[in-house]
């Protein structure tokens, strides 16, 4: 009797130490990836091939994102706004809502399904056909060789994808602003200048660097850690995808507080 | 040169290895057989230090490997791996120079490169294999590569794991042979695991039977045929009878 009302606790005792395992085991390897940093060698070629994969190749896909999320945020502020005589925020709403929450995190987001799926999927697949050890027979370390370029680029790339974004999300605004909802060209852009203010830009930066991190450092640890064979392989990949989507989500929520609460 | 001393190794509750000892010398080609799952790789990966025994020692001359220090300890390796392991992300000749391109054993891409089509041609792969990429190559000439990568370095110790495995019987000869060829050629130290008895006749000075974790039985190989071992006559003949379980 004691047992059927207590095995439900236990598992569920055993799902959270798991849970917090991980959650250790992720934020060790992150802080060691960092302290390569300050530990030669570098690899600069690798970084200089991780920078174009993450950032330059991912530039299509953010910029599309954007830009469709752009001009759906300008309907439905248009729409939300005629209800109370308010359709002239629609410029500022805007420019304020991608700069701040929806280009960093759609920009995340979309290189968490590009980025982190790959590289969970690259390493996991270099693991089990022994190329990890290969890597350490050739006195090479695979953290400094594999981890910290892709994190690094990632780290760095990310801001400049989601200026992009948020550039291109609110031209997307703009043209709806101006081809469907009748608004003046110059009007639209003077509304968009003036209620941004650098903060609003420099905070969803801020956020994409974390993002980046987030993205990079769960695709590495999952590939890392992956099982044998294609399922193996398969499994990492989808949880350093789900993984990535939720500490961004998470971690957009509490750098937001941080930044804009009260 | 290498030496083991009763090295175990468990993966949770199944103990892989169960004290090995094992000796061999300089200039030796060993070459460890034995079912598979009876821990060859494991006591070849401990050796390299990619696996970290639970008990005992292993030394290269006379050097406790958990005391020394990596780098230049790992440049007196060399090892093919049973699939390869090259880097699918470099050219063939990147994937043999490797070593060559970074750390202490840099040198500029123009000599590394050279380097690499020497010990290119060295395995019997032309220079224009050397542009190619490893999911252009056939599994011989990926393990031809895999040679040649391990070979680039010169280094002092060899390892060969299951060099012949998914090769067709002529392939595997000529791997064999060179394998011979270049370990003879080179005076380097071999160790070689396998399960292809054509290989063991072909590659090895000494052999060593691996099963239940222990040695069971090693000497050179002309007296393997006339060892009275139980375990090595039922490996050697692959009888299904015999001290070793054969699962059905």
């Amino acid at each position: 009797m004691i047992n059927t009302l207590t095995s439900p606790l236990a598992a569920l005792g055993r799902q959270i130490l798991g849970m917090l395992s991980i959650v250790g085991q992720i934020a060790m390897f992150a802080f060691d990836t960092l302290t390569h940093l300050i530990r030669p060698p570098f690899y600069w070629r690798e970084f200089g091939i991780q920078l174009v994969h993450i950032g330059w190749l991912s530039l299509p896909v953010v910029g599309l994102t954007t830009l469709f999320t752009g001009g759906a945020l300008a309907l439905q502020i248009y729409a939300g706004g005629a209800r109370f005589n308010a359709e002239s925020v629609v410029p500022s709403i805007v420019a304020i809502g991608m700069v701040r929450e929806l280009g960093p995190v759609l920009a995340g987001l979309m290189v968490a399904a590009r980025v982190a799926s790959s590289i969970a999927a690259e390493i996991g697949t270099m693991k089990v056909t022994e190329q990890i050890d290969a890597l350490v027979t050739l006195s090479t370390h695979p953290m400094k060789y594999l981890t910290l370029p892709r994190v690094l680029a990632a780290t760095l790339a990310m801001p400049i994808l989601v200026a992009v974004g948020d550039a291109i999300g609110i031209m997307g605004g703009y043209f709806v602003g101006i081809s469907r909802l009748d608004f003046n060209s110059a009007a639209y852009l003077k509304n968009t200048v003036d209620f941004l203010e650098l903060w609003d830009v420099t905070s969803g930066m801020i956020k994409g660097a974390a993002f980046g991190f987030i993205v990079a450092t769960m695709g590495c640890f999952y590939g890392m850690n992956s099982g044998r064979g294609a399922q193996g392989v398969g499994s990492a990949t989808k949880t350093a995808v789900v993984a990535a989507s939720i500490l961004i989500l998470a971690t957009n929520y509490l750098l937001t507080e941080l930044f804009f609460s009260a | 040169m290498i030496t083991l001393t009763d090295v175990h190794k468990a993966f949770g509750s199944n103990k892989v290895l169960q004290g090995v000892n094992l000796h061999i010398a300089r200039g030796e080609s060993m070459v460890i057989i034995g079912g598979s799952g009876t821990g060859k790789s494991v006591a070849l990966k401990s050796v390299l230090g990619l696996i970290k025994p639970d008990s005992g020692k292993i030394e290269v001359d006379g050097q406790d490997i958990a005391h020394a220090e990596r780098d230049a300890f790992l440049a007196r390796f060399g090892m093919l791996f049973q699939g390869g392991a090259l880097f699918d992300s470099l050219p063939v000749w990147q994937n043999v120079a490797f070593r060559l391109m970074r750390g202490s054993l840099k040198r500029p891409n123009s000599e590394a490169r050279d380097i690499a089509i020497e010990k290119l041609r060295r395995v019997g792969l032309k220079p224009e294999v050397a542009n190619l990429f490893p999911s252009e190559l056939s599994g011989g000439m990926q393990k031809r590569v895999g040679l040649a990568r391990a070979i680039a370095a010169e280094p002092e110790i060899i390892f060969f794991d299951e060099p012949t495995t998914g090769l067709d019987p002529i392939m595997a000869g000529v791997i064999n042979e060179l394998i011979r060829e270049i370990v003879v050629e080179m005076g380097a130290t071999a160790m070689t695991i396998t399960h292809d008895m054509t290989s063991v006749r072909a590659i090895a000075d000494k052999v060593a039977m691996l099963h239940d974790g222990v040695i069971k039985w090693t000497g050179p190989v002309a007296d393997m045929d006339d060892s009275g071992d139980p375990y090595l006559d039922q490996f050697i003949h692959g009888r299904a009878e015999g001290p070793i379980e054969a699962v059905r």
